[in-house]
């Protein structure tokens, strides 16, 4: 392994070797299983060519890891071989025949050939066929040039890598060499196809591509590693914390791309980590409108379950929302001066409020999904009064296809019971069509019954009297049981809809009188009274009535109301007892009771009926009708032994029976968040997250807080946040006197209450109970300690220079993204920076626990005041660069470079691979036709300058460019550093000289300990000047700005609004450099440097100079 | 190992006689045997249109749509939206639509390729990833008679050469450096009236629901407004994503980027408070006589407010009774069509001529001995007016900035029956 080589590169080849060296084992022993089988058996070969192939290659690729060549090329170049061993082959099935004409095209040497043979292929995975057989043949087509070949490779790799692990692990440093690609687009589909081979051993591999797709400049890969997030998540799911942290990066993602699937990612794998969301949460809401529509979808759902456990309930009382509230909160987000206590009538949070706001112009969108959960969103979190918004955009996707026209209707079904009254205007909306499917119509009759009231039911009997005549006859009965309903919910009408389905009763179709017949019995149950001549018309019609429902029916209403019927009733089982036998199950039990019912009412007449019918059931085939039988017969026929029980029968046959509620399936439905699909099939499905109650208190609102961004604030803090950083640190003190639990939680208390009064945007701290500000106090405890560690630890420093070297491995993971956002935004503010920084600290001195603690530390923090708190604590350490110049210089130009270009900056980072170097960025660009080869360094000098050389680039093609990072120790001089660029013919001679600036890094220090550094550093290690400075750069902005143009050094909080401080240290033997400009009347400044190196404390002091001299 | 997870796990399509003839799977793959589920739902239906969209099986929910007598049935192994799904899948037939002119079974299996590919960049894991039709033109050329023979000669491919841009633009509809000789901008106001008429001919409710379909070919990055001389009308909306919301909101003007092709702009509904004028009426007479094997058949059509525009492409479709054997009618124009088997009359009218109204007369054949059917058959009607829009929707003016060109500027109305259903 080559050490020159880019950092995080050696990383995956360092977790890829192990990997491998299985491979091999397992190849080995391949090949000698082979051996020895080779002349015995030929239906082995196979098997054991395939092993050797992948061994082959494999032993290829291993070698070529440093960068050589593909494995997959190589495998190509051995093709003939394999192809010659294999000849012997076509002894199978006459499938694999075929196969086999596939396997020779594939393995030929024309493109198009091949290409057809993956077109087949493609063509037999979907029809479902095996094509397994030919993943040898396939997979080494991996790395072919022609696109097409290669996304049809694609799809059968993921679709059979799960089959065939070890040989798909050929591919995979394919796809690891795609992930460096210049192109985004190639990076993404190389992260997509990586995580989408669902082998379990690559896991390792495709976390670290995660991680570093996650911090990539392309919004695009980010997106991409967001999906990848989820796979790896099913594929392994132990690596769910480490997940979570990236999940946790990318929901800081500002990206309208990556919004939608990180959010997706984050509802899989970590649904219930709402802290997670409290940072990112006004964001979100202010993305939505931009997000692609999907994404709309996901984040829309994300945030209703977030909303409902944030916000109070906004249905308690109705119509209080103040506009005023909205209106101050949009003035800013900082001069919240509510002073809202529970007593109060309700407020809405204005984040609730942004929320709504911001999803209601979704309700125009295209895509009924996402207008379904606007819909949904608005249902479950608006007032009361609000949701009346939806309906139209609702019953404007019922013009959509049936099978959205299902869902929707379902919906509106649920909320129509609850809610007549958003949907009574649009009632003719849901009439029915005859072309309407089935499902469709009841549902449509299901709403409509819904909407009925007295005003409208008039309108609604009409319309269902067209319905009752359809020719489908599961609908007419849908209508009838509709027509039930509306007679027992509304009084008015009970009679004319009984007496339209008496009428019924005539009806020629058996579904419609058997479905009349049990409503008109559960109407008359609901008031029997002045229904006898119902009950008798009923009793005519009982001949010709022969569905078993309806007869069951007609036979019960007899029996429980024959006291008002007597005569027709005895004869009514007369008829029963003759044809009983042939009857099915249902009527026969109602016949046992009718039989029984008139035995007690009316034994003389019936008696020997009852009898005759008892003894028929007795001998029944079915035991349940003997065991009424049974029952029954001991219950009403005294003898001696029962005589206690039968003086009750009457009671207990006769009893007066509660009528049955006629009431809508979609009643319960509401207990499933609209839309999901468990409301569609109204039982819980597999991962349905329920939604929570409103919470009684809201939880702290200030959680939500964002730092805003004010390049002034934070070049200069003002005075009254210096004063406060003195009492601050005595918090500190006490955290670092290692107290007990709570102490500490009382010292975090005092500091948030310092919060309080100090700023007037905060809330006061009467929720500290809070369990995310206890979560951040501890946090900030935490990360407290871990940097006045490092503050030791790098005051000590010798001991010091160790410990980074053991700690880079774990630190690049994090710089990385620390490069990238201050690379993205170019107004990098120094806090977050910090605070980033020193969440890196406390990954390198603590565990993995104390990882996620910062982390929410950097979340849950509550706003300006505290960063700045948690800053001015932090002990002298690197920190991010304040500021990242541009300006690129020219190491070599395409003219003397023959069509190669190199330009080189210095982006301001520590150095990934020796913290004494200076990292600079070099892109390299090809301005020639053809592609330049074997890109290296060459001799160098001095010759004893310690470089980090960039691993060789193989080939640039023509137009292309790469940048690459190097790491150079200057020995804290600004002597330029000389060396070779190569390429395979030519050496160019370049040099690298560094502004004196450049040699600096960045530390955080207090002013207190500013001061004691300065007083240190007197006498012959202090320069100074006195300048004039230009007018418009007597503002505090201005003057940090050129200063950090010239010097990459860290701000240090001033108590004094005319000095401006400013801390680094050498990159090389780390001595402070401490810079101190003072502004004095009449557009005067003196400039201070202190620093044990002289030498450089002048080229600094000259370059100051000149920076801030300048207009 | 198997962790449920969300989103679309595989698709199959199912044609009309329960042949799974194609299969994708997005994730680890899923027996084919799980459409047996749906198959038993398919066999329960009456009708192909009846199958439930959402079928819950044991281990797996099956969300269907049934376009072109496919299925397209998405197999889901947990909690989603079942619209999101829904929608999806419809999106997938319109792509292939759009590729493929027709999404036919013979369609999908000729193209089996593209399909494929299509289906790899539309869902990643199961998510949509690029539904937008002009990025998916970007990566995967539609085949064309012309291609394909192209690709035969010159072994060349469908796949685009160039990697797209359009995902990474702030614009995610528009291709970049698109260019025409001629610019030219084409937007058609269509109208579809849904209504349904009572027996006695009075109108029980009646709406009209418009789009704005646009087919535009503009060199370079257009931005064009669109404004309306009677923007009221519009009651409930939707948009293309490319129309921006705010402008809409505040000054009811339509401003937009336009993607490159055709699309919808823009889809409204004129309320239905407004009295919509019906074009058309229809005088029916349709009779069966208990005990008689005979029935009687009488159909008129006649144009009614049509603000002196023509009724054209008139097309009736009649589902009659079962009870119906045969029909012997006899139209005083165009041809009609009764198929005994599924009971279907329909009678492609053409245009009406207010002068000689056309009708369909005569009698139907009734099974001997059944009763007398309890429904009169529902009558749908087609038409078209051109040169029209019904709610009287007119576009003011169309302007374009961003581009020095002057651009040809289209607009065509029309308006067409949508559900439009007379009772008998």
């Amino acid at each position: 392994m080559d050490e020159g080589k880019k950092l995080h590169v050696h990383d995956k080849v360092f977790l890829s070797l192990p990997l491998l060296i299985s491979i091999i084992k397992l190849s080995t022993t391949a090949i000698l299983f082979y051996d020895s089988l080779a002349f015995h058996n030929k239906h082995f070969c196979t098997l054991a060519k395939r092993q050797m192939l992948s061994m082959s290659t494999n032993n290829l690729s291993y070698s070529d890891q440093g960068g050589t060549d593909s494995a997959v090329e190589v495998g190509q170049e051995t093709t003939p071989t394999s192809s010659n061993a294999g000849a012997g082959f076509g002894l199978f099935s006459v499938d694999f025949k075929k196969n086999e004409d596939l396997k020779e095209m594939l393995e030929s040497n024309k493109e198009s050939l091949k290409l057809e043979a993956m077109k087949r292929v493609v063509g037999l995975i979907a029809k479902g066929k095996n094509a397994s057989e030919l993943f040898p043949a396939v997979v080494k087509n991996v790395a072919s040039k022609n696109i097409e070949l290669k996304k049809l490779v694609y799809v059968y790799l993921v679709r059979y890598a799960e089959e065939q692990q070890d040989l798909a692990l050929l591919s995979i440093s394919t796809f690891q060499r795609a992930l460096k690609d210049p192109n985004q687009l190639i990076r993404a589909s190389a992260l997509r196809v990586l995580s989408s081979i669902r082998v379990p051993i690559i896991v390792p591999i495709m976390m670290l591509a995660i991680k570093e797709a996650a911090s990539d400049m392309s919004p695009y890969v980010r997106k991409t590693s967001a999906h990848a997030i989820q796979k790896l998540y099913s594929l392994d799911q132990d690596q769910k914390e480490l997940l979570i942290e990236v999940i946790e990066k990318l929901l800081k993602d500002k990206s309208t791309l990556v919004a939608g699937s990180v959010v997706m990612a984050f509802e899989e794998v970590c649904p219930d980590r709402i802290d997670l969301i409290h940072k990112n949460y006004r964001k979100l809401c202010n993305l939505l409108v931009d997000v692609e529509e999907w994404g709309q979808v996901v984040i829309i759902s994300m945030l209703t379950r977030y909303a409902r456990t944030q916000f109070t309930n906004p249905w308690k009382e109705e119509g209080v929302f103040d506009e005023r509230n909205e209106r101050a909160f949009y003035e800013s987000d900082e001069e919240k001066t509510r002073d809202e206590t529970e007593a109060k009538p309700y407020m809405m949070d204005p984040d609730h409020r942004l929320l709504l706001r911001n999803t209601k112009p979704l309700l125009q969108s295209r895509n009924t999904a996402v207008v379904m959960s606007v819909a949904q969103l608005y249902w479950h979190l608006a007032p009361k009064n609000e949701v009346s918004i939806i309906t139209k955009s609702l019953v404007r996707l019922l013009r959509s296809h049936r099978e959205v026209q299902y869902i929707v209707l379902q919906n509106i079904a649920t909320m129509s019971i609850q809610r007549k009254g958003m949907f009574e205007p649009y009632m003719k909306s849901f009439y029915v069509r005859s072309t309407d499917a089935t499902h469709i119509k009841s549902l449509k009759l299901e709403i409509l019954t819904s909407l009925a009231n007295e005003a409208n039911i008039s309108t609604i009997l009409r319309e269902f009297q067209t319905y009752v005549k359809s020719q489908d006859k599961q609908f007419a009965a849908g209508t009838i049981q509709a027509i039930g309903r509306c007679a027992t919910n509304i009084s008015e009408v009970t009679d004319t809809c009984l007496n339209g389905l008496v009428l019924l009763l005539s009806n020629r179709d058996e579904t419609v009188v058997a479905e009349s017949v049990v409503v008109i019995r559960k109407l008359l149950q609901i008031q029997p009274t002045q229904h006898s001549d119902i009950i008798k018309h009923m009793a005519q019609l009982f001949d010709n009535i022969t569905v078993p429902m309806a007869r069951a029916s007609i036979l019960w209403l007899m029996g429980e109301y024959c006291e008002r019927v007597p005569k027709i009733a005895p004869d009514v089982l007369r008829k029963m007892a003759k044809s009983f036998t042939s009857e099915e199950d249902i009527v026969k039990l109602q016949t046992v009771n009718l039989a029984a019912k008139l035995y007690l009412t009316n034994s003389k007449q019936t008696k020997l009926l009852t009898q005759y019918i008892l003894n028929l059931g007795k001998y029944d085939q079915n035991y349940d009708i003997r065991d009424r039988t049974r029952f029954i017969r001991q219950l009403i026929v005294p003898n001696d032994k029962n005589g206690a029980l039968s003086k009750y029968a009457h009671r207990i046959l006769l009893a007066p029976k509660p009528a049955p509620v006629l009431e809508s399936a979609y009643k319960d439905r509401d207990r499933y968040q609209l839309g999901t699909l468990s409301h569609t099939i109204n039982t819980k499905a597999s991962g349905y997250l329920e939604l929570s109650d409103w919470p009684a208190v809201a939880p702290d609102q200030s959680v939500r807080n964002v730092e805003v961004i004010e390049p002034v604030k934070e070049w200069a803090p003002s005075l009254g946040k210096t004063g406060k950083s003195k009492p601050a640190k005595s918090s500190d003190d006490k955290f670092y006197s290692d107290s007990g639990e709570e102490e500490e939680e009382k010292g975090s208390g005092s500091s948030s209450s310092e919060d309080g009064s100090s700023s007037s945007s905060e809330e006061s701290g009467s929720d500290a109970e809070s369990h995310v500000q206890k979560n951040s106090s501890q946090s900030s405890e935490e990360s407290d300690k871990s940097s006045s560690q490092s503050e030791k630890s790098s005051s000590e420093s010798d001991s010091e220079k160790k410990e980074r070297k053991t700690k880079t491995p774990l630190q690049k993971k994090t710089v990385k993204p620390t490069a990238k956002d201050s690379d993205s935004d170019e107004n990098g503010n120094i806090a977050k920076e910090a605070n980033s920084s020193s969440a890196e600290e406390s990954y390198s001195d603590s565990d993995s626990d104390s990882e996620s603690d910062s982390d929410t530390h950097t979340d849950s923090d509550s706003g300006t005041e505290h960063k700045k708190e948690t800053k001015s604590k932090a002990k002298p350490k690197v920190s991010g660069p304040a500021f990242v110049p541009e300006k690129s210089h020219d190491l070599l130009h395409r003219m003397t470079g023959k069509g190669l270009s190199a330009q080189y900056q210095f982006p301001r980072q520590p150095c990934l691979y020796q913290p004494t170097m200076v990292s600079v960025q070099i892109s390299l660009t090809n301005t020639t036709d053809h592609p330049l080869e074997q890109i290296h360094i060459g001799d160098r000098s001095p010759t004893g300058l310690n470089m980090h050389c960039f691993n060789t680039i193989e080939c640039l093609e023509p137009e292309a460019s790469v940048t690459v990072f190097m790491g150079i120790d200057f020995n804290d001089s600004t002597q330029a550093a000389n060396f070779q660029l190569c390429t395979k013919e030519d050496h160019f001679s370049v040099s690298i000289q560094p502004a004196i600036g450049e040699l600096l890094l960045p530390i955080t220090m207090t002013e207190l300990d500013f001061r004691k550094e300065k007083g240190k550093l007197l006498g012959m290690n202090e320069s100074s000047a006195t300048i004039t400075m230009a007018a418009e750069n007597m503002t505090s902005q201005p003057i940090s700005r050129p200063v950090a143009t010239v010097a990459n050094l860290g701000v240090v909080p001033s108590s004094q609004g005319n000095v401006h401080r400013f801390a680094g240290k050498t990159a090389s033997s780390r001595a402070v450099v401490l810079v101190t400009v003072e502004l004095r009347e009449s557009s005067t400044a003196l400039i201070t440097i202190n620093t044990e190196k002289s030498v450089m404390g002048s080229m600094l002091l000259r370059d100051l100079k000149l920076a801030l001299a300048q207009a | 190992m198997q962790f449920p997870a969300k989103m679309i796990h595989s698709l199959f399509l199912v044609n009309s006689s329960g042949d799974i003839f194609l299969e994708k799977h997005w994730k680890s793959v899923v027996s084919r045997s799980v459409c047996d589920y749906f198959f038993e739902a398919q066999e329960r239906a009456s009708e192909p249109e009846n199958v439930p969209p959402v079928i819950p099986t044991p281990h797996h929910y099956l969300i269907s749509v049934l376009r072109h007598r496919i299925y397209f049935v998405a197999v889901i192994q947990s909690e989603v939206p079942p619209l999101f799904v829904i929608e999806f899948l419809h999106r997938v037939v319109d792509t292939f639509q759009d590729y493929f002119g027709v999404c036919t079974e013979a369609a999908i299996k000729d193209n089996v390729v593209v399909v494929y590919e299509l289906l790899e960049e539309m869902l990643d894991n199961g998510f949509p990833l690029a539904t937008e039709s002009n990025i998916l033109k970007e990566l995967i050329k539609p085949p064309t008679i012309l291609r394909t023979v192209v690709n035969t000669i010159t072994g060349s491919t469908n796949v685009g050469e160039q990697l797209p841009t359009g995902q990474l633009s702030v614009v995610p509809w528009r291709r970049t450096g698109v260019k025409y000789t001629n610019n030219e901008a084409y937007f058609d106001v269509v109208e579809e009236i849904d209504a349904i008429i009572d027996k006695s001919g009075s109108t029980i409710t009646a709406e009209i629901q418009g789009v704005i379909d646009a087919c535009v070919k503009l060199t370079g990055m257009p931005d064009l407004t669109l404004s309306f001389m009677n923007p009221r009308l519009l009651d409930d909306v939707s948009f293309h994503p490319c129309v921006r919301f705010k402008r809409w909101e505040a000054e009811r003007i339509l401003s937009f980027i336009p993607p490159d092709g055709n699309f919808r702009l823009l889809s409204y509904h004129v309320s239905c408070q407004n009295l919509v004028a019906i074009p058309v009426y229809v005088k029916h007479n349709i009779t069966f006589r208990e005990g008689s094997s005979q029935g009687r058949f009488e159909l008129t059509l006649g144009p009614k407010q049509t603000m002196g525009k023509g009724l054209e492409a008139v097309l009736i479709s009649s589902q009659l009774p079962r009870g119906v054997l045969n029909t012997n009618l006899n139209p005083s124009q165009g041809t009609y069509n009764f198929d005994p088997v599924t009971k279907l009359l329909s009678w492609d009218v053409g245009k009406i001529n207010p002068q000689k109204l056309p009708s369909l007369k005569g009698s139907m054949s009734l099974q001997a001995g059944a009763s007398k059917p309890d429904e009169n058959p529902t009558i749908n009607i087609q038409f078209k007016i051109q040169q029209s829009a019904l709610s009287g929707l007119k576009v003011n003016r169309l302007d374009m900035y961003g581009e020095k060109y002057k651009p040809f500027k289209g607009i065509k109305y029309m308006t067409k029956a949508g559900k439009f259903q007379v009772r008998t």
